[in-house]
């Protein structure tokens, strides 16, 4: 009866514990998030009397307003998911298609293809940059958007292959040798056994890779150099300029460009969850 | 078998002497040829063709407008008395040491407390994973205006008596580059964690209940089941880690442009000033080739590692 009690005492301090320390922490995280939106919802001059880091004494939308038809946001958000989106589904096929193969068979330089793949995304983007910009120009595609599709595919797969490759090979072989037994091909193997296995990574994957384009801000202005082909990310540096000082419009931009990758990420998170649980499972 | 445990693979017929075949065909089909050859391709014109350019151009004496002119190794015995090149190699070392030790110790902390299945841990992951989904640029923008003069941070200084304290963040040759390393940690974190998360939970929950049947404290746990388990995930977490740290541009870029004077200069940072905005290619080229072989040796030495493990 009495170690009973204790143990449930002790059960309830360690759940205390633990909703103050992880609390904290996210409180902690979550405070420069609070900040800007509280700042994207300030007027100008509330800003200029009580300084930045004062409580808020106005609320206006104007900012947002500002942003999206003067500072051009509305374009460059266009401009973003035109490339993002194409960009997540053919990388993601090409790397699972890849991973497959040089997980799954006994390709003759199967390591060292991996290798070179995952080698060529861990170049330092510097030492591209130059000749990329070259290259889409030869190309006759310098400027446009497909240069900035072509360049995020390229560079990006290594990485997915490198690591689809590892959830793929933990698939046990025997599932294979039986599909092979009745007389399965490879590209059934791939698309009926091997490829729903890996949703739970390619779930994940998507959401990040998503959200690592669409952030891009590098590659953009290698092939781009018009304003109105920018994406957000280069946009809100050039809102940055145009509004300097006047953190009301730059952090209502700010808003702005995040918030698709949080929608995105908000909407994939259950998915995101729920595979990774199906993965502990079997 | 979890998904994400690889060291369970231990295919029992390698040798052919055995005369059973362990996995698929001896002859490969044409279409799995493909499946490797379409993406190898595509990387190739993208990166491995524009890779060897570049390493040419580091050769090289180039402006951009006329034609480059070869120069051999000039450009990098012009590194060993360029006093920039050796600050910025220092602060690339430190950005490598803080930004990639702290977000891997703290991503590994933050998995470990936020695994636990309690009511909310899905808030808390949520809050933590949060910032990774935002952009540099607006994340540099976000924390720009807390380092302001009189932003939040000075703000709240002042308000805790220590108003001494106070002062300009980013303008502060001593503290420049600490600032700046604050806001890619706090975006880095929660990736790196997200990572564990999911390595964590690929671990067979069997081993630690054999593990508290035989009477072992939590530290065990973590020491020899925990950590042993999550060899595999390191794999992906070290990789992601060092080419971060390399690559970081971005944010310091948008917050000090590597100043004020190379207080906050990275590799990265130089070699793009002295690219596109001094012109000189060549020289750019050269120190990029510099952070490639930095990048490049960790991780293949890496890479050697885990593979023979793997194996």
């Amino acid at each position: 009866m009495s170690a009973n009690s204790t143990a449930l005492r002790r059960r309830r301090a360690a759940t205390a514990g633990f909703h103050l320390g992880a609390g904290a922490l996210a409180i902690l995280w979550l405070l420069p998030i609070a900040l800007v939106l509280v700042t994207s919802l300030r007027s100008f001059d509330d800003i200029a009397a009580h300084g930045l880091g004062s409580w808020p004494h106005s609320f206006t939308l104007g900012n947002f307003r500002q942003a999206w038809v003067d500072g051009g946001q509305q374009r460059a958000l266009i401009n973003s998911l035109v490339v993002t989106i194409p960009c997540v589904l053919i990388t993601l096929a090409l790397a699972a298609m890849a991973a497959f193969a040089l997980s799954r068979y006994e390709l003759p330089f199967r390591r060292s293809l991996l290798l070179l793949m995952l080698g060529g995304n861990l170049l330092p983007p510097q030492i591209l940059l130059i000749p990329v910009s070259k290259l889409s120009e030869v190309m006759g595609i310098y400027d446009t958007l497909p240069a900035l599709i072509g360049v995020q595919i390229g560079f990006g797969v290594g990485f997915y292959v490198f690591v689809l490759h590892g959830f793929m090979r933990s698939i046990p072989v025997e599932i294979q040798q039986a599909a092979v037994v009745d007389g399965a091909g490879p590209w059934q193997i791939f698309w009926r056994i091997i490829l729903p296995l890996t949703r739970p990574a390619l779930a994940a994957l998507s959401a990040l890779s998503f959200t690592w384009i669409f952030n891009d801000l590098l590659w953009a202005i290698t092939v781009l150099r018009s304003d109105t082909k920018m994406p957000i990310t280069a946009a809100l540096i050039g809102l940055q300029g145009q509004y300097v000082s006047m953190w009301n419009v730059i952090a209502a931009g700010s808003v702005i460009a995040a918030a698709p990758t949080v929608a995105v990420f908000l909407r994939f998170q259950r998915h995101f969850v729920a595979g990774l649980n199906l993965g502990a499972v079997k | 078998m979890a998904v994400l445990t690889a060291p369970e693979r231990k295919s029992p017929a390698r040798t052919p002497a055995k005369g059973k075949r362990a996995r698929g065909p001896r002859r490969t089909p044409p279409l799995v040829l493909v499946f490797v050859l379409i993406p190898l391709l595509a990387e190739a014109v993208w990166v491995f063709w524009p890779a060897l350019q570049g390493f040419y151009l580091a050769l090289t004496d180039w402006d951009g407008v006329s034609a480059p002119r070869f120069v051999g190794l000039d450009n990098f015995q012009e590194m060993a008395h360029d006093e920039v090149f050796r600050s910025a190699t220092g602060h690339t070392v430190l950005w490598l040491v803080l930004f990639g030790g702290l977000s891997a110790l703290l991503g590994l902390a933050a998995a470990l407390l936020l695994q636990q299945e309690r009511r909310g841990v899905g808030f808390y992951r949520a809050a933590l994973f949060l910032p990774v989904v935002f952009s540099l640029v607006a994340t540099a923008l976000v924390w720009q205006a807390i380092y302001q003069p009189d932003g939040v941070l000075n703000q709240l200084l002042q308000s805790v008596g220590l108003g001494s304290l106070r002062h300009a963040w980013l303008a502060d040759q001593d503290t420049a580059l600490y600032a700046v390393i604050v806001p890619a940690l706090w975006r880095q974190i929660g990736y790196v964690m997200v990572l564990y998360l999911a390595g964590l939970k690929g671990i067979d929950p069997a081993l630690y209940e054999a593990a508290k049947v035989d009477g072992a404290t939590a530290w065990q746990r973590l020491r020899h089941i925990t950590l042993p388990q999550l060899r595999s995930v390191n794999a992906v977490v070290l990789s992601v880690i060092v080419i971060d740290s390399l690559r970081s541009f971005d944010v310091v870029w948008s917050l000090t442009r590597g100043g004020p004077y190379h207080s906050s200069e990275l590799l990265s940072t130089y070699m793009y000033s002295t690219a596109f905005q001094s012109l000189r290619l060549g020289y750019g080229s050269a120190l990029a080739v510099v952070i490639f072989v930095l990048a490049f040796g960790v991780i293949c030495s890496y890479l050697v590692r885990a593979f023979r493990e793997a194996d």
